[in-house]
């Protein structure tokens, strides 16, 4: 905490654009903020480093006028400013991008952009000057996308791309960057550092909140780290590195595990054969071409490749929710290919969705409920569902997979995201599957969640299961994995063995190798 | 931001779906409240308002009522809306006026024949389910919108009913002793124990849907699909087949309501039941269920319909003219409606953004602020 005031003042060029002074934030009876003081430093990069719940996103929230503190005070230029709405903010200088996109899709790109704060002429709107900015600003973010074409057209990194552009076009003195980088790959990533770069030039001051620390370490000229709405460590870059920001995270050491050791892998249990899936945008294409991959019980396999490669595509039509073009699924020597999901299911072989608000959780029904969606059908006695087999089960599956709820009634949106992940694994791993498939499976949870979510799974393929997960960071690959898939434009393009290395993987994958 | 504390209110040790759950009796509290609030007032302005046969004679009313909100709550709870029932009451009525009238089959040689009355019941149902299943089939397999799906049908459907009888209605649906047909005026006159048939039906057919939607699979299948529809489907929820049968349910019950409205009126017009629809949608609504879907149950329906029943037929009595009678019922809806909006602002409010459709990676974070005491439980 006292590390950077000591560096601030050592060297003296740091100016405190924007600072919270013992900001408290409190909703119903909990505590997001517990008196915390952050300062923004111009021309340079905050990162904000923290678990889910940590409260970074509220902080943010705070600092660009969507919520209000419960006590403390924002000082803007050391003078007491208190926003009453984004706009108020935006006025002042300060722009966020939200990690929740916030696009109309209907409207193009252009209109997008300039919503809320249009250009005027005398008697209506000048879209001429409006399309030239925003030609501009895509050429600024290296990106070929027409002011006119409709978001809903874009694929979601262009998506993120012009909300990033939005808020780039408010000239802001304070940016506020929250989880930018989702959904880019990596090539979008470079230029979004690039455009960083610059505006800390011109003396833009950013705030930067990402789940992947290496690649917010690159830009980072301050980290924060947040743990449980204190701050928990202050430092400037040159003094740490990732590992000092993930112990002071979580708050201790720690490591996603390693590919549990099996003396004999178990017979073939999942047989993808020369499957095709067409892609959806552009039906004469397929996104996955030909591809063959053969998985044994007591197997992790782990599929990496970048967005687009057609991981999403492959695991959705194996598991039954997209058609195949062409080849077939095998499962136990059996050909699945034909079944419904729920056939699959009942058959051993399940999915584990990428997006879970979307394609995981019920969010209307308690947690219990969501852990036994799945497995319903063996809860039946004579008409009825019997209630004591439910909770039983549910009992088991919360402490199988360690969710940590109050209580199984309680509604699901009240779990963190690690957290409603397991109830997402636990409510598939309750219909006994032979083969389970997960989809970025750590998507959006935090480290410590990760490392139990990666454990029970290793725990599951010692006692035969089948497991395979794909991934967009290349640390995850190198975990449980024995084996890693690595995806390149629908074809497998490398594969390696637990022992690789990120480098090789990253190469493989089409990526950019960056330094 | 309420979300977690709600979650802490509500949240009862062992409750699941069908248990003791202090947020919903709240939630529904609002409609019995105001059931309240209706009868005391028709009390005081109407000696006649709260006596055993007035009672008893709105309850039959409320029974067509609630008889099409329940089906229609079966819809509503999928994410759905079923726009015909008003239209299958009518034409299920005219089935059985046209059957008690007799069928002249000329292929057979020219006979006619009187079914008797039972085939009668079962005959309009089950055009009821066939109406339902068209529906369940062109929002289902055809993926057209509900609205849109039962829209074209409420006028398909009022269009047969009114061809069949020219646009006449029928007068005479007592049947004739020699022909072994009477009977049907049993359903709107009788009474077993001093309750009309019609409010035994509508008891009997609530607590079946009762049952089936907090005791068994179809049940929890229906909340899931009707939540969350890509989430059930990849839990293997059979959510085509879910969908299908709630039209099938929905047409069966208005179906139902429709024979016992043209037995209680010994008549059976084709126009009968024109905008009951707006009405079943309303007392859903004023229950308590969302029309999103997902949320809702029988009881809360229920009250909805005793709601509008009451105070539809209490303003009849206090001699209110037709015309303030429809700007009270909708003041009351939209009251409703506002209620609901305040009931579910808070919930909503952490999953509200993943329906947004912006894709996989629009909230990799979606605790972080909206929940913040999960820094304790995950930490």
């Amino acid at each position: 905490m006292n590390r950077a005031s000591a560096a601030g003042n050592g060297n003296g060029v740091d100016e405190v654009v924007l600072s919270a002074r013992h900001v408290v934030k409190t909703y119903g009876g909990t505590q997001a903020l517990r008196g915390v003081n952050f300062d923004i430093h111009r021309g340079k990069v905050t990162t904000l480093f923290g678990e889910n719940g940590a409260g970074k996103s509220t902080l943010m929230k705070i600092l660009s006028g969507v919520e209000q503190p419960t006590s403390g005070e924002i000082l803007l230029h050391g003078e007491t400013v208190s926003f009453h709405s984004t706009v108020d903010a935006r006025d002042r200088g300060i722009s966020i991008i939200h990690q929740e996109l916030s696009l109309a899709p209907n409207l193009n790109v252009r209109d997008n952009i300039f919503m809320g704060r249009e250009i005027r002429t005398g008697t209506g709107i000048d879209f001429a000057e409006e399309a030239r900015q925003t030609q501009e600003l895509m050429e600024r973010l290296e990106e070929d996308i027409s002011p006119f074409t409709p978001v809903a057209d874009l694929r979601l990194g262009q998506q993120q791309i012009v909300e990033i552009a939005r808020a780039l076009s408010v000239d802001a003195r304070i940016l506020i960057m929250d989880e930018p980088t989702s959904a880019l790959s990596a090539s979008e990533v470079e230029v979004l550092f690039k455009v960083i770069a610059d505006l800390k030039s011109s003396g833009v001051s950013i705030v930067y909140i990402s789940h992947h620390l290496e690649e917010a370490l690159q830009i980072t000229d301050f980290a924060v780290v947040l743990r449980d709405g204190n701050i928990t460590a202050t430092a400037e870059v040159r003094d740490i590195d990732l590992e000092w920001i993930v112990r002071r995270m979580v708050g201790e050491h720690f490591s996603l595990g390693e590919a549990p050791s099996v003396d004999e892998f178990g017979p073939i249990a999942l047989s993808i054969e020369d499957v095709s899936v067409a892609d959806v945008e552009n039906p004469q294409r397929s996104i996955v071409d030909n591809l063959s991959l053969e998985v044994r019980s007591r197997e992790v396999v782990c599929i990496y490749g970048l967005m687009g490669a057609g991981r999403t595509e492959l695991l959705e039509a194996v598991a039954g929710r997209v058609p195949l073009t062409g080849g077939r699924v095998v499962l136990n020597g059996a050909d699945v290919s034909g079944l419904s999901i729920s056939e699959r299911i009942d058959a051993g072989l399940c999915l584990v969705p990428e997006d879970r608000q979307r394609d995981g959780l019920v969010q209307t029904m308690s947690v219990g409920q969501n852990l036994t969606l799945a497995s319903l059908t063996s809860f039946v006695k004579g008409l009825f569902l019997s209630r004591s087999a439910e909770e039983a089960r549910v009992q088991e599956s919360i402490k199988d997979v360690q969710v940590k709820t109050e209580s199984p009634a309680a509604p699901i949106g009240a779990l963190s995201g690690g957290n409603q992940q397991k109830v997402v694994i636990g409510k598939m791993l309750a219909t006994h599957p032979q083969v389970i498939l997960l989809d970025e499976p750590s998507r959006g949870i935090d480290v410590g969640a990760k490392a139990e979510v990666f454990r029970l799974l290793a725990e599951r393929a010692g006692s035969g299961l089948a497991v395979v997960y794909s991934t967009s960071e290349v640390g995850e690959c190198l975990s449980i994995a024995h084996r890693i898939i690595v995806m390149r434009r629908g074809r497998i393009s490398a594969e390696f063995g637990p022992h690789t290395s990120k480098e090789e993987i990253m190469a493989a994958s089409g990526e950019a190798v960056v330094a | 931001m309420t979300t977690s504390t709600q979650g802490r209110n509500r949240s009862r040790p062992a409750a699941l779906a069908g248990g003791f759950d202090l947020g919903k009796i709240l939630l529904e509290g609002r409609a019995f409240l105001a059931l309240i609030v209706i009868i005391v007032v028709f009390s005081i302005l109407s000696p006649n308002y709260l006596t055993t046969s007035n009672v008893l004679s709105m309850a039959s009313h409320v029974a067509v009522y609630a008889l099409l909100a329940i089906g229609m709550l079966l819809v509503i709870l999928n994410g759905g809306i079923d726009l015909t029932v008003g239209s299958i009451l009518g034409l299920s009525g005219v089935i059985a006026g046209w059957l008690m009238q007799g069928v002249r089959l000329k292929a057979l040689g020219d006979v006619t024949l009187f079914p008797a009355v039972w085939v009668v019941v079962v005959l309009a149902a089950l055009v009821g389910a066939v109406i339902g299943l068209v529906n369940g089939v062109l929002v289902s397999r055809f993926k057209v919108a509900p609205f849109v799906a039962t829209l074209g049908m409420l006028y398909v459907v009022r269009g047969i009913a009114l061809l069949m009888t020219n646009g006449l209605t029928y007068n005479n649906l007592d049947g004739k002793p020699e022909l072994g047909n009477t009977g049907f005026s049993w359903l709107g006159f009788n009474r077993i124990l001093d309750l009309p048939i019609g409010v035994i039906v509508m008891v009997v057919v609530a607590v079946i849907v009762s049952l089936v939607l907090q005791r068994t699979v179809f049940g929890r299948w229906l909340y899931a699909s009707g939540g969350n529809e890509r989430a059930a489907e990849l839990s293997g929820v059979p959510v085509r087949r879910v969908k299908v049968w709630v039209y099938v349910a929905s047409g069966v019950c208005a179906a139902i309501a429709g024979l016992i409205l043209s037995s209680e009126l010994t008549s059976a017009s084709p126009t009968a039941g024109s905008s009951y629809e707006l009405t079943a949608i309303a007392a859903v609504v004023i229950g308590g269920a969302a029309l999103s879907g997902g949320r809702g149950n029988v009881r809360g329906t229920l009250l909805g319909a005793f709601v509008i029943g009451f105070l539809s037929d209490g303003l009849v009595i206090v001699g209110v003219s037709a015309y303030w009678q429809t700007v009270f019922t909708g003041a009351v809806i939209i009251l409703a409606v506002l209620l609901n909006a305040v009931q579910y602002r808070g919930r909503r409010k952490a999953p509200a953004s993943s329906g947004d459709a912006q894709g996989p990676s629009s909230e990799p974070e979606p605790a972080d602020a909206t929940s913040p005491q999960t820094a304790r439980t995950t930490g």
